[in-house]
């Protein structure tokens, strides 16, 4: 790996900060405080190529690629995981899988406005009874003339309600277990799919995350997405590069918080000096820092692999352990070092540390990432 | 070129609406002083239209010579025909110095000719200054990076030496009505020169849009007055005193008060006589825009901010405990006299 | 329509400390910005090009790194990027810079040119009137608001207590004000497209078309005599007492000034 950015990632790291520090940062702590879906936000996000940003020019894309998106994710998480994971989902979890897996015509139909960002898109595999153990779907498609028939219900679907597009999975032969399982792309639109309850939920707060009703839910046969039970194999290749997004989640959450940090014990006086002069502090400090810095280059490196077309789910696995762990443990510190200001809503790091702690379940917990892992070396 | 055929200290004077402006009034003030140093003639310039019955003035504030253009086509401020009359004067009349307010007119005009007829031109000077001892060239002085810097400047083989001037910096002469002094209409054709641009429309905007650069007193407020509503007791203490309200550049930013009330780096530099800072912590970017003020009072609540480092008079405490009892007090004293 | 933008990178003065110590500036790790009032005309360029499908081309003279500006005006939606540079441009005053530019501008097709009303490192607001008359070309400064109609320009010229709304037949240069818009920010495609499929052009003394004697240090009238630091002012004084008595010093001082 070359630990050199390019000039042209050099520059969209600064274009991702000033976005950030002008659009993003002043609305946190209102997305968060009122739950609020930042819509006004992902236009102005579509408006300047965050939306697509490693899909080629020709399918609406920015022409960028994987380091690039991850970075993107990772500054805007600085200041809001909220919309961090808004453009990780969108981004990894339905325009991929579309451009990987989909026809021509399924990526002229639904890429190209997905990666424009003129659509949103969102990802269902999870169900009440199928979690970690995404085998065990119930929710059934039956071919029916031109159209398979959905039913079941999908839950905590990220960008649920405000996406377009949902790539859903469901069973088409459950006698084949997990061969059995095919992908679908379904329009909000469609008949018989609707939006279930709103989860209240501990951190990123803003994100949309409901359940997925399929009531015979009509989707036309072109809308499967690759073969026929190929669904489980396209989930988990998915979220293999789902967990690069989620990782640079993690690591710009990690990062705002040792930045908010820097910023006030610089200004907190305490036994008649700032609290930076103490050796606690720097000592936390250059712990936290260093931990984020050695999650950085598995973030990027997983990323760079993607981009290389080398086999990368080992590393997405483990930039998301690691980068995720990091993020509680920072965000914890952070908390710790502000005192009591810090377990108040007037400084963003509690928040930050809500925000931290789904980055160790979503796309696969902790543990799952760890037998990826194990599961890489032990072949 | 000869530079001993230059002769005579120039002023361009601004007019608008056929009213003479007051940093015309300045200039004339300085050139004066530069005119006096080396035994030359303050010769003073008007472009207008009917702009007669106001010339004398110019030599009750100080001009030896007008020099005055009149044409309907010079009564609004357009480049072109200005560059045309004045440059021609330069050509014919070689001034050893010329000078210009730093307006948004002279700022305009002054460049154009500069270009045109090849001399140098020093932007904005704070302090002018001859130096006998090198052919009496012109110390022109004048700010950088917001104040942080002074440069000295020269113009050494070219004439004239030009210079716009920052309004409100030089000193206005004594006004005297037995100055005696001569007026020559210099005359030009500049019918056709105008074309190039037309004036659709001309707004004045209201007086209300006061410009803090021109005020003799600011009293200026930042986060420290707590609240937007907190401007008016600052707006009171400001009128008792003539003078306005100004801002730093948090309290802009929060809304509290128009943009055009900012003092700084990103806002204005002013330099009034009397700069009261109310609830300023002192950032660096503010000092910048104020610290060239006569006197500096500021008032806060925290002992170690920034500003004290900067004030002349410091008070630490409330400020809205202690503006409401210094109106008062100012208040009282204007009535008694 | 083409349009030329002529911009200057700066170091960001936002971000410039003094040394506590010596009161000179640190310039140290000051990232460097293209200069605000020149970011707001590129951006009326970049409108005018959605509008009305203008050729943008964007104009820097300074040393090689100001190559990174013009990256960033690429970024932004610019089509076109040249830089000027020269050891023999260098040490130039207002009038040896605008004739350098002028004469870039001269080897380029052109109706409308724009220049920031001045930078932020400098103040000077010379050059833009200063290229205007090396050209013969019109100039409006000042300008806060820019319409197109055919070929001419209607732009509000900002004056201190009001405006002028004037016409203006192109070709002709215009100095805008920072307030005229909010710049865009460069986007990730575009950034990809700078760094990838435009080209920067680099423009050496070779490349253009000017009198060797009015360029650079040598071409310049005015020179630096010298340039220094405010010496710090003394410290003032300073009390912490009573809400009434403090009125009464403030009072005090303001009849000693003459003020009441």
């Amino acid at each position: 790996m070359d630990f050199r950015l390019p000039n042209e990632h050099k520059m969209l790291r600064q274009m991702f900060t000033e976005f950030t520090e002008k659009e993003v940062k002043p609305l946190a702590e209102e997305v968060d405080e009122k739950e609020m879906f930042p819509v006004e936000t992902v236009k102005k996000l579509a408006k300047y190529g965050f939306m697509g940003i490693p899909f080629p020019k020709e399918y609406g894309g920015q022409g960028g690629d994987n380091l690039a998106y991850a970075m993107a994710v990772e500054e805007l998480s600085k200041s809001c995981a909220t919309t961090g994971v808004i453009v990780s989902a969108h981004t990894s979890l339905c325009a991929t899988p579309i451009y990987e897996f989909g026809t021509e015509e399924q990526k002229q139909k639904y890429l190209i406005p997905l990666a424009k960002g003129d659509n949103l898109g969102a990802f269902g595999l999870t169900e009440p009874n199928a979690g970690t153990d995404a085998a065990g779907q119930q929710t059934k498609a039956e071919l029916v003339g031109d159209y398979y028939i959905l039913n079941g219900s999908k839950i905590f679907i990220t960008n649920a309600g405000y996406a377009d597009v949902y790539i859903i999975m469901a069973m088409t032969d459950k006698s084949k277990g997990v061969k059995g399982i095919s992908a679908f792309i379904v329009e909000k639109d469609f008949e018989g799919f609707s939006v279930g309850k709103k989860e209240a939920k501990m951190g990123i707060k803003g994100s949309a995350t409901c359940e997925l009703i399929f009531e015979n839910c009509k989707v036309p046969k072109e809308n499967l997405l690759g073969k026929i039970g190929q669904g489980f194999k396209i989930a988990m290749k998915t979220l293999d590069g789902g967990r690069i997004g989620i990782a640079a989640q993690a690591l710009g959450i990690s990062q705002g918080a040792i930045d908010e940090t820097v910023s006030y014990v610089k200004e907190r006086k305490q036994f008649g000096r700032a609290i930076s002069k103490f050796q606690n502090t720097q000592f936390e400090l250059a712990d936290m820092q260093t931990k984020t810095e050695a999650a950085r280059l598995l973030v990027y490196s997983a990323a760079r692999a993607k981009d290389n077309k080398e086999r990368y789910s080992d590393k997405a696995a483990m930039a998301k352990l690691f980068t995720a762990e990091t993020a509680m443990e920072v965000t914890t510190k952070a908390v710790q070092l502000h005192g009591g200001y810090g377990y108040t809503r007037e400084y963003p790091v509690e928040r930050m540390m809500r925000d931290a702690k789904i980055t160790e379940i979503y796309e696969g917990t902790s543990e799952v990432q760890k037998m990826v892992i194990a599961g890489s070396l032990l072949r | 070129m000869n530079i001993s055929e230059y002769k005579g200290v120039y002023v361009f004077v601004e007019q608008r609406e056929g009213e003479i402006q007051k940093v015309s009034l300045e200039l004339l003030g300085k050139a004066r002083e530069l005119a006096d140093d080396i035994n030359e003639k303050v010769i003073a310039v008007v472009l207008g239209h009917d702009i007669k019955n106001k010339l004398n003035e110019l030599i009750y504030f100080g001009a030896d010579e007008i020099l005055y253009t009149d044409s309907d086509v010079l009564n609004v401020y357009t480049t072109e025909p200005y560059t045309k009359v004045i440059s021609n004067i330069i050509n014919e009349y070689k001034p050893e110095i010329f000078l210009f307010g730093a307006t948004s007119i002279g700022r305009d005009l002054a460049p154009r000719i500069s270009a045109r007829i090849y001399t140098g031109l020093t932007a904005d000077c704070t302090s002018l200054e001859i130096d006998k001892e090198n052919n009496n060239n012109l110390l022109m002085t004048r700010p950088a990076f917001g104040g942080n810097i002074m440069a000295t400047i020269v113009c050494p083989d070219h004439r004239p030496q030009m210079s716009t001037v920052r309004p409100g910096v030089m000193k206005i002469c004594e006004r005297d009505e037995n100055r005696l002094g001569k007026i020559n209409e210099y005359k030009i054709d500049i019918s056709q020169d105008s074309l190039n641009i037309e004036v659709l429309e001309i707004v004045k905007e209201k007086k209300e849009k006061i410009n803090i650069e021109e005020a003799n007193v600011l009293v200026s407020g930042g986060r420290g007055i707590g609240k937007p509503e907190n401007f008016k007791t600052l707006k009171g203490l400001a009128n008792l005193l003539e003078g306005q309200i100004s801002a730093s550049r948090a309290v802009v930013d929060a809304g509290w008060l128009e943009r055009d009330h900012q003092v700084g780096q990103t806002g204005k530099t002013v330099r009034p006589n009397i700069y009261i800072a109310c609830g300023i912590s002192g950032a660096i970017q503010h000092i910048a825009g104020m610290e060239e003020s006569d006197y500096i009072i500021a008032i806060n609540k925290d002992s170690t901010a920034p500003i004290f480092e900067t004030a002349d008079l410091g008070i630490v405490g409330d400020i809205n405990k202690i503006i409401p009892m210094v109106i008062d007090e100012v208040a009282a004293t204007k009535e008694d006299k | 329509m083409n349009i030329v933008v002529c911009i200057k990178q700066v170091p960001d003065t936002t971000e410039v400390r003094l040394d506590p110590k010596t009161g000179t500036l640190i310039r140290e790790g000051v990232p460097s910005i293209i200069n605000p009032d020149d970011k707001s005309g590129l951006e009326a360029a970049l409108m005018l090009k959605d509008e009305t499908d203008a050729h943008v081309t964007v104009l820097t003279m300074g040393p090689p790194q100001a190559e990174k500006a013009l990256l960033e005006a690429l970024s932004m939606g610019a089509d076109e990027g040249i830089l000027l540079t020269d050891r023999a441009f260098a040490g130039a005053d207002t009038w040896a810079t605008s004739s350098t530019l002028a004469a870039a501008i001269k080897n380029l097709d052109y109706d409308l040119i724009i220049a920031g009303r001045q930078a932020i490192d400098g103040d000077t607001a010379q050059v833009g009137p200063q290229i205007a008359e090396h050209l013969k070309i019109p100039q409006v400064s000042y300008v806060a608001n820019l319409e197109k109609d055919g070929n001419s320009l209607i732009l509000k010229r900002v004056f201190e207590d009001g405006y002028h709304k004037v016409k203006v037949k192109m070709p002709c240069l215009i100095t805008t004000l920072s307030e005229m818009n909010s710049p865009r920010y460069m986007s990730v495609k575009g950034i990809f497209d700078a760094n990838r499929e435009k080209e920067i052009k680099k423009w050496t003394l070779e490349d253009i078309d000017v009198n060797r004697e009015h360029i650079g240090l040598k071409g310049s009238p005015t020179k630096v005599k010298k340039s220094f630091t405010k010496g710090a002012k003394a410290a003032g004084e300073k009390f912490e007492v009573e809400p009434s008595e403090a009125a009464q010093i403030i009072v005090n001082k303001l009849k000693e000034k003459h003020v009441i």
